[in-house]
């Protein structure tokens, strides 16, 4: 299942519908990368919102997109992270390093939008 | 043995990545038919993603097998993730922090066995690899 990636303004918004494959998470990654450039995008975000679960490849990935796209020169932002998921990946030990987050899009929007960025 | 400690097997051949999402979604639907609720639901379907992942990486097929665990009273859930892969040649290795022979974070047999309540691999290196995993209701 393809993640649909809207623009809106300088930022692109993916909002994830359901449970992803490695071989979606991927193609979410290289989509994003390119549509960075192509709309010379300032800021990224990544709606989770809809996720059960976030494992190691998953927490890879999104960690993969915000690097990519900081040496583009937008900034990721991954919101909506479920308080059992975020449970889960303290007691697994898996960091999302590099990963800005926030409660839900409205924060997102509202952190991206700040002038610092 | 009464109807509802009847152990049914739900097995998920992993030979493609969309596997690990049927396996884990079969995870969950039994987790829950068995009393599991919230935060452990999505625990239990992490640990089947790694190790349905384990497979893919390492032994490229295998099979996850899912079933309702009893013992001392408990009731829960046990998962065994087996291949006929290569084997590990160091488990000891295989399930401390960091540790990756592929790309990887080297954090899914570690992280996989700290979201479990028991945690057993046994490896024959050119047979393959069992893992079986236990989460119990509290």
């Amino acid at each position: 299942m393809q993640v649909p990636i809207l623009k809106q303004g300088n930022f692109l918004i993916a909002s994830i519908q359901a449970a992803l494959s490695d071989a979606d998470l991927r193609q979410l990654q290289d989509d994003l990368v390119q549509r960075v450039s192509i709309y010379r995008s300032r800021g990224v975000i990544v709606d989770v919102t809809a996720l059960d679960v976030l494992d190691s490849f998953a927490c890879r990935t999104l960690s993969g997109i915000a690097q990519m796209t900081r040496l583009r020169g937008a900034k990721t932002v991954v919101v909506g992270i479920q308080p059992e998921v975020a449970f889960t990946l303290v007691q697994m030990g898996l960091r999302l390093e590099g990963v800005a987050t926030t409660l839900d899009l409205e924060e997102g929007l509202a952190m991206l939008s700040r002038p610092a960025n | 043995m009464s109807e509802e400690h009847r152990p049914i097997e739900t097995r998920v051949p992993i030979r493609a990545d969309i596997d690990i999402v049927t396996a884990r979604q079969q995870g969950r639907a039994l987790a829950q038919r068995i009393g599991f609720a919230g935060t452990d639901l999505t625990v239990i379907a992490t640990a089947i993603s790694e190790l349905g992942r384990n497979i893919l990486t390492y032994a490229g097929t295998g099979t996850i097998i899912l079933r309702p665990g009893f013992a001392a009273g408990h009731r829960g859930i046990v998962i065994v993730a087996e291949d006929e892969g290569p084997g590990i040649a160091d488990v000891e290795l295989a399930v401390q922090d960091g540790y990756s022979t592929s790309a990887s974070l080297g954090l899914g047999l570690p992280g996989t066995r700290r979201l479990m309540d028991e945690f057993d691999i046994v490896s024959v290196v050119g047979h393959g690899t069992t893992v079986t995993v236990k989460k119990w209701l509290n």
